[in-house]
């Protein structure tokens, strides 16, 4: 006979993701609760340790837009997490490779970062950018080569759109994972980018993934704000967003 | 004031108080992202050994942050009562350490000592401690609040219970909620914090948690927890508001990036006062705080994290709050790096709010980017219990999945009650009773599908 003594609201979890009517034995979970509540939390563990395929995206990306592959001054994962600053640099290394290419004046400097999430990009970045470009171009905007950036915060795009010469940054980047969500993109816009700017220049597009917002409605809303910036020659705070996206939590 | 300290026949400087207070400081990420952290093992420990021998007098005359510049330190100056000082003001650091320790402070003595303190004295003292003093000293202390029940009370531990849903959906929130409650859980508050912070959401909100505890007469409080303004607002279009929330950091700066300063926490505070909906006390403040939102918001002046956390607890304790927790690891690992450092963090915050006077529980807490694990946090809950904690959260399985951050469970409260013989604030433990949810010896009864809470509020 079991000693784990069930609850008869498990009819309530229709309504919630919460974790409800989880049952006990004496005051404890029951193992498979406990053991269910730890694969959750690996997997988000995992997802921070994940690394970028950066060679693979980059080849993946080849058929749109050349790719230019780049670090942070984070040396690490374990520095990454201390030093938020050094993700939001471009090591000198990295720095010069970008200012050698001297790219010409462009709308759009589109920027992949791992952020907290690795495999999220991994996933997420190649569909999302196949229906995001092929729109882009059709309408007549100029696109600098894409920089895909190990150990990146979303500020990095700041400096690269800088030194692209873009009128505008997007980056892709992983978002930290939660329990049930390990794999959430995040989309940060900002307009005229430049080192220095802070969270209320961008505007931010969260929890991008099957499981959230999809595809071609994250895709959607990306190109409604950078049709927006351009009309509007602004971002962050200041650009209203009329499409009442789902707010999400910054990233850092 | 310049300080120095030698050891192993090398000099170490430490140009002024605050320095001194952040080399003293046991290791931690947000120090060194602050850039304000000792840079070896033997300057933290020869800071700590200069620390100790400041006069306690020192920190009413040398401010971290100066008085014209910042209205915590101005709040924390012209509150400071020169009568309770008195007992303690020949003291060095040190020695009022070895004073909090000894066998002739009881309860009464910090209880008349309180006012007398300052946030940097409190610190300072916390910095020269081990786990063990943290506890010890914690455990004398006693601060009992009341508004519908009574919290804090020796032998007892209370809950709040956090139904949070990531779209404010009513079914959801109340399945949350039905889910506590049969738990033993919410006797220090049934707290929500809300998606949105939109004021006729708000005002819904309110109702709908109100109308549940009228509903089942629960002998406790409900809070949302938004922004102070909305609350003020909500209170002016007539909501059942029982507690008003608010972050709070401990400078004139961090606080501005929150929003707020001490005008309008007294707007609010005297907002809900009006409405006196207590019913064994009027404690009508909750306040939210925790390391490193000073640096966070680029507003420390220099000062390392524990010290501007502890001039919070000043704010704190101008408003009378019925709760006051830190949200220990909530922040990040840039911050608070590992179980280690968040574990520490808790029981500094839990010393220096106890010891200035404050209703202390905390979010035992973390990110799933820090070094940290569900052992951690069971580690750290054995400790609070043991040090005296007023209350922690509960939240449905640990799983906060509105603000994707693992916290304590309503599971985790009962272990700890039945480990350390705990029990709820007394007026709700006889409603747990009542509802044949708890027997009369604290032990969770069987819930059959035909129970009143079930009946009537599970088929809504």
């Amino acid at each position: 006979m079991s000693s784990v003594i069930s609850d008869p609201w498990e009819g309530l979890r229709q309504f919630t993701a919460a974790r409800i009517a989880l049952g006990h034995t004496g005051h404890s979970l029951p193992t498979d609760v406990l053991l269910g509540f730890q694969a959750d939390h690996a997997q988000a563990r995992d997802a921070v340790y994940s690394a970028l395929n950066a060679q693979q995206l980059c080849e993946d990306l080849q058929h749109f837009v050349p790719g230019i592959l780049l670090t942070s001054q984070a040396q690490n994962r374990q520095q990454y997490l201390q030093r938020p600053d050094l993700g939001r640099k471009l090591s000198a290394v990295s720095k010069q490779k970008l200012i050698a290419q001297n790219t010409t004046e462009n709308d759009l400097s589109i920027v992949i970062a791992d952020g907290l999430s690795a495999c999220a990009i991994n996933q997420h970045v190649v569909p999302v950018l196949s229906l995001l470009i092929p729109v882009l171009v059709d309408k007549g905007w100029t696109l600098a080569p894409v920089c895909i950036v190990e150990q990146g915060r979303v500020a990095i795009a700041d400096e690269i759109g800088f030194l692209q010469k873009s009128r505008t940054t997007l980056i892709l980047i992983g978002e930290r994972p939660g329990l049930s969500s390990p794999d959430s993109m995040g989309a940060y816009l900002t307009f005229q980018p430049k080192t220095g700017l802070t969270d209320e220049s961008r505007n931010c597009i969260s929890n991008i993934r099957p499981a959230g917002l999809h595809y071609p409605q994250a895709t959607e809303k990306i190109y409604y704000l950078l049709n927006q910036m351009k009309i509007k020659q602004i971002s962050g705070v200041s650009l209203k967003d009329e499409m009442e996206l789902p707010g999400g939590k910054l990233l850092d | 004031m310049p300080y120095h300290q030698t050891i192993h026949n090398y000099t170490y400087h430490f140009p002024d108080l605050k320095t001194l207070l952040a080399k003293a400081t046991p290791a931690r990420s947000g120090d060194y992202l602050a850039g304000v952290a000792a840079e070896s093992a033997q300057e933290r420990v020869a800071a700590q050994m200069a620390l100790a021998d400041v006069p306690l007098p020192t920190f009413l005359t040398e401010h971290v942050i100066p008085y014209e510049e910042d209205e915590v330190t101005r709040l924390i100056m012209d509150s400071h009562d020169i009568n309770a000082f008195s007992s303690v003001k020949h003291l060095t650091v040190g020695e009022f350490r070895n004073y909090l320790l000894s066998d002739q402070v009881t309860t009464d003595v910090l209880n008349n000592l309180t006012a007398g303190l300052t946030p940097e004295m409190v610190a300072a003292v916390s910095k020269l401690m081990r786990v063990q003093d943290l506890i010890t000293v914690s455990a004398k202390c006693k601060v009992i609040t009341k508004f519908r029940n009574t919290i804090g009370l020796k032998g007892h531990f209370s809950t709040r219970l956090q139904p949070n849903h990531p779209t404010d959906d009513y079914k959801g929130i109340a399945a949350s909620i039905l889910d506590g409650l049969l738990y033993g859980n919410g006797d220090a508050v049934i707290g929500l914090n809300p998606a949105t912070d939109n004021i006729p959401t708000v005002i819904r909100l309110l109702e709908m948690i109100d109308s549940i505890r009228t509903q089942f007469a629960i002998p406790t409080q409900s809070c949302i927890l938004s922004h102070i303004t909305t609350t003020i607002q909500a209170i002016e279009k007539g909501a059942p508001v029982d507690l008003v929330f608010q972050s709070i950091g401990g400078t004139e700066a961090t606080n501005t990036s929150f929003g707020v300063n001490l005008a309008l926490l007294q707007e609010g505070y005297e907002a809900a006062l009006s409405l006196n909906r207590g019913t064994v006390g009027a404690n009508v403040m909750y306040f939210e705080t925790g390391q490193g939102s000073s640096l966070s918001a680029n507003a420390h002046h220099g000062v390392d994290q524990q010290t501007c956390e502890a001039r919070a607890y000043a704010v704190a304790r101008a408003f009378n709050p019925l709760l006051v927790n830190t949200v220990v690891g909530f922040i990040g690992p840039e911050y608070l790096y590992d179980g280690k450092q968040i574990m520490r963090a808790g029981l500094e915050d839990h010393f220096c709010g106890k010891l200035l006077g404050l209703p202390m529980g905390i979010d035992i807490c973390y990110t799933n980017h820090a070094e940290a694990d569900q052992d951690d946090m069971d580690t750290l809950l054995t400790l609070m219990g043991t040090a005296g904690c007023n209350y922690i959260m509960g939240v449905p399985g640990a799983d906060d999945v509105m603000l994707h951050y693992q916290s304590t469970s309503f599971h985790d409260a009962l272990y700890i009650r039945k480990l350390l013989g705990l029990r709820p604030a007394p007026e709700f433990e006889d409603w747990l009773i009542r509802m044949n949810i708890f027997d009369e010896k604290l032990q969770l009864q069987t819930i059959s599908h035909r129970h009143q809470l079930l009946a009537e509020l599970g088929t809504v």
